[in-house]
This record gives C-alpha cells, structure tokens and sequence, in this order.
C-alpha cells in the first residue's frame, strides 16, 4: 500500500517536472504557425527556421559568444582563487572565494542593476564584452565550488611524492594537480556555459538595446505573440543542456560534484 | 595571466637553488635536504615558521615567494572588485542620490526614495513578494524532499539519468519556463483541455494571468534547484540510522518522518531559504503569466530602471530587496546554528 502511494508520488511528480517539456516539444513540431497542442501536423520546420531566419541564428550567434567568453572568463578568474586557498590555505584568497560566491546567491536584478549603473557612470555602455564581464562575475562561484572541489581530491601525499623525487612547484601541478582538478574546471565551465546561455536580465540591463541574445529575443517575441519556432528553440536549449550534463558526468562524477557523499 | 605569475615565481626559486647547487658538498646536501621540507606543501604555519627561522637571503627568497602568492590573486581581485564591489557599492550611492529631470541622476543625499517606498504601494508590493516568495519555498519543500529520499535510494544509474535531465532543466531559461506555462495555460493547449477530455470543463478557458499560474510556475522553477541542494544532505545520511530504526519496528513511513526528516532538517531550513532568494529573484514569470498586481520586487526593479529610468528609486528598491534576501539568510544560519 504504501509502496504503491510512492510509485503515484513519484509520476506525478515526473508528470509535473516533465510534463510541460513534452507540450513544448509537442508545439514545436507543429507544421503550422498555431500554438496547438496536439500538434497540427507534424513538421521540424520550426528547427530550421532557427538557422534559416537571420534574426534568430544572429541572436543565437551572440548567446554562444557571450556563453564560451564568460564561461573562459569565469574559470580564468576562479582558478588562482580557488587553487591558492587551497594550496597556501592563504586567509585572503578564502575571503575571495567567499565574495565571489555571493553573486550568484543575491537575486539576479540586483548584479543586474549594479553592473547598469556602473557601466552607465562610466560611460561604457552597449558593448558585448559587458555582459561578458557581468556574467562570468555572476557565474564565477561555479568554478570556484567546482575547483575547490576537484582540489580537495588530490592526495597530498602524492604531491609530496612527486617532489621528493625531484619535480618542483611546476612540473607537481602540471603532472599531478592539473591532471585531477581539470575535470572539475572543465565541469565550472560548462556549468558557466548553459547557465550564461539562459540567463536573461543581466543580458537585458547590460546589453539589451544593442546586442540580442536569444532569451532577450524570446522575450520580446512572446510580447508580441508567440510562433512555435520558441517551443522549438526550447527544445533545442534543453537538448544541448542535456548533452553538455551527460558529459559532465561522463568526464567526472556527478553526484559527486553535487557535492553527494561518494560511496 | 595568473599561471604566469604563479611561474614566475616558481622560476625566481629555482633560479636561487639553482645556483647554490654547483657548490655542493655533503653539508651543503644535508642543508639542501633540510630545507626540503619548506617546498613541499606544508601547512601556512610551517612555512611561516620555516621563513622564520632562514637566513637573511632565504628570507628574502620566502618574502618573494609570498608575495607571489598574493601577485597571483591579483587579477582576480580586480575583476571582483572593479566589477562586483564597486557596482554594489554604487547602487548604495545612487539610493540616496537624487533624480533630475529627464530620468538622469546626480549624486548627493536624500531619503525620497526610501520615503517613496514606505509611504506608497511598494511596500505592499515587498510584502507581497515576501508572502509569494514564502508559499513558494514552502511548497518547493513539500514536493522536492520526499522525492530528493527517494533519488538517493536509486540505482547509480537511474540517480545519474535523473540528475541530469534535473540540472537540464534547472538551466533552461527563465523566459521558456514561463513561455511553456503559458502554452500549458492558455485555451488553445494544456491543461484546460484535458479537463474537457475528462468531462470536468465544457469547453477549453484561458487558466492564465493570475495569481495561481504565477505560483505553479514559480514553484517548477524552484522545484530542480531544491531537488539538488537537498541531495547531498541526503545522500550523506547514515543508512544505517534507518535500518536501526526498521528491525525496532518501525513503518517506512514512520522511520522517514522521525528519523530522516529531523537529520535533514538543516538541509532543510537551508533549502528552503535559497528556495526563498531564488523566488525573489524571478523576473519573468510574474509579468508573463500574473497582472501587474503580481508583480514582485525584481520585476518593479527592472520596471523602474528600465521604464521608468528613475535609477535611484529603483536602487532604493534594490537595497530593499537586498536587506529582505540577506536579512532572511543571516536569520535563517543564525537560527540554525543556534538549533544545530
């Protein structure tokens, strides 16, 4: 009896978290431009027309852009950060880490609007690489968490290893930290990747008279009545969410990432 | 840049021992090998006592090396402090500074803009937000934590596969949680036709704007990010707390809610209060799926910087919104300590 109110709890909440993903996915496919759902003829027309329209594949151009420099940007800022509070235990850097965490905790419109006024005070306005900036300072704590923890992994006596056999500082990071806290990089990266390519208010307060990422054209595409080419770029988004988390946990391990106690 | 520095360094101490080397005799070995221990990565104490106790030169060499330490930081402190510090700080500054004609600003100091929030309907609008905000993280909770149990009892496989379409989702986009919602709402698909289909309704009605679909939507926002920040509390629970508590007798269900919900209460409260943050800080669904009587804070932010271009009212409001967001986590991990 009550496995079989656990079995109902668990598909309704399947029902519930995946439920509005399949009705996109059903309106994407529609063959006309109705928001109908079951769809009105089946057609990938609306997945072509993301490529085929230069409105939407410029906005998609501009997402990428500001997606892989953000995400660069972030693991650049995060990795001496995180490596030197682990490696020197130094109190300064772990002050640094715990400010770098704080942006991406506070809601969004707050970065959003301090990043405005600042730009705006001195007279930098309108420019990509401000919301490349802004978004990797609102993602960093990503690589940051990611690093550190990728960091507490190494053996320390394995360091000590490697140096009584002669290697110095250099040669013990390139050969023995790099090897087993780069999957963690690579995972703050991507992390910082799909997180930039969805993020929509900081790109609007930065940039969003001057440079059209994709959720700012949703945006202003839902205002003014919605097409299936959104429920098709939806669909997409998540696809390439999944692809990028399936080899996150395919280079390392995600629940340990998630910070899950590793049996 | 910061690997570069790291590297240098790296080089200069080298260099040192480089030189020295040449002239070693067995002393010199001895010394050399001595001093080993101050390379290898001992705690900061050992090497601060280790810079203490060397000779005027390694002293230097130590001095050097330290201060590489902090030149590697550098250009991190910069962008944190040029683009994290410095904005916030300016936001403080604009709160009090005043509006001029023509939607600009110059700085200087009044209260109007904080009078402007306590005197008019912005701070029915805070508490609303609050109230939302609560229900959500409340909410979020009740769903999310009996199924974040089960997950950890998956097989690895199926716990991976979950996490991921989770973490999926959890990226997606602001604007496509709530452009889907609306679809699901809307007559023309979702939800209202299935109850046709089931009898319940006669013919397919719009469920959306309102207060209800704002809630709905906001709570699928929030429920991935709960799923993964009570993971790992779970998952770290000790099984066989509860193994214990099944051969004394104890249902599933009474061992769930005696034995697992008060280990997991921290997670709990925790969660619930980034639930809470998360849920001020949604900007979009309010506008897409409520009436203008659902907006929250962050949405009248953005109304204000945007629409209106009164910057410093809308930094007023910011710093409400910061004390709500900051107020409630400080009184939260205070409470939890204190509890702990």
């Amino acid at each position: 009896m009550m496995r079989l109110i656990g079995q109902f709890y668990l598909l309704l909440f399947a029902l519930f978290l995946v439920g509005p993903i399949v009705v996109i996915g059903g309106v994407s496919l529609n063959a006309k431009q109705r928001m109908s759902f079951p769809p009105d003829g089946i057609g990938i027309g609306w997945f072509v027309e993301i490529f085929a329209n230069p409105e939407w594949s410029g906005a998609l151009v501009n997402s990428l852009i500001i997606a892989l420099c953000s995400a660069a940007l972030a693991v650049l800022i995060a990795l001496p950060i995180a490596y030197t509070a682990w490696k020197h235990g130094l109190r300064y850097a772990k002050a640094l880490l715990a400010l770098g965490i704080a942006p991406f905790i506070l809601p969004p419109i707050i970065l959003a609007l301090a990043v405005l006024l600042f730009f705006t005070t001195i007279d930098f306005n309108g420019f990509m690489i401000n919301v490349i900036i802004a978004h990797a300072i609102f993602l960093v704590a990503l690589p940051l968490v990611t690093i550190s923890l990728g960091l507490e992994g190494v053996d320390r006596s394995l360091m000590e290893a490697a140096q009584t056999m002669g290697a110095d500082e250099r040669t013990v990071f390139r050969t023995v930290i790099f090897p087993i806290a780069a999957p963690y990089a690579m995972a703050g990266f991507a992390f910082c990747f799909v997180l930039s390519l969805n993020e929509y208010i900081i790109a609007l307060m930065t940039v969003g008279f001057t440079v059209e990422t994709l959720p700012i054209k949703i945006f202003n595409a839902l205002r003014y009545g919605y097409t299936p080419i959104i429920a098709a770029i939806a669909v997409m988004f998540l696809i390439i969410n999944i692809v990028i988390f399936s080899l996150i946990a395919r280079l390392g391990n995600l629940p340990r990432i998630l910070g899950a106690f590793d049996e | 840049m910061h690997a570069w520095t790291q590297d240098a360094a790296c080089r200069k101490e080298s260099g040192l021992f480089g030189r020295t080397r040449p002239g070693l005799t067995a002393a010199g070995n001895a010394a050399a090998n001595a001093e080993f221990p101050r390379r290898t990565a001992l705690s900061p104490r050992d090497e601060d006592r280790a810079m203490r106790s060397g000779t005027g030169t390694e002293l230097a060499g130590r001095k050097e090396l330290a201060f590489g330490r902090y030149l590697t930081l550098v250009p991190s402190s910069v962008m944190l402090g040029v683009f994290f510090l410095i904005p916030f700080a300016l936001i403080l500054a604009v709160s009090v500074a005043h509006k001029t004609e023509g939607g600009d600003f110059i700085f200087g100091f009044t209260t109007a803009h904080y009078e402007r929030f306590f005197s008019g309907l912005y701070i029915g609008r805070a508490v609303f937000s609050t109230v939302t905000a609560l229900s959500v993280s409340v909410l979020t909770l009740l769903i999310a934590f009996p199924f974040t149990y089960m997950l950890t009892r998956f097989t690895r496989r199926n716990r991976t596969l979950w996490l991921i379409y989770i973490l999926a989702q959890l990226s997606l986009s602001e604007v496509l949680i709530a452009f889907g919602w609306q679809v699901l709402f809307s007559s023309t698909a979702g939800l209202s036709y299935i109850l046709v289909l089931l009898g319940i309704a006669d013919k397919p009605f719009p469920m959306a704007p309102g207060l209800g679909a704002v809630i709905t939507a906001l709570v699928y926002l929030a429920l991935p990010f709960a799923v993964l920040l009570l993971y790992p509390a779970l998952s770290r629970i000790d099984k066989s707390y509860m193994e214990a508590s099944q051969t004394m007798g104890a249902s599933p269900v009474r061992t769930f809610f005696n034995v697992v919900v008060p280990i997991a209460r921290p997670a709990l409260i925790s969660t619930g209060v980034t639930m809470f943050v998360l849920t001020l800080g949604a900007i979009i669904t309010p506008q897409v799926l409520g009436r203008p009587a659902h907006w929250t804070l962050s949405v009248l932010i953005q109304d204000q910087a945007i629409f209106s271009a009164n910057m410093p009212f809308a930094a007023a409001l910011a710093v409400v919104l910061l004390i709500l967001a900051g107020g409630v986590i400080a009184l939260v991990s205070r409470l939890n300590r204190g509890n702990g």
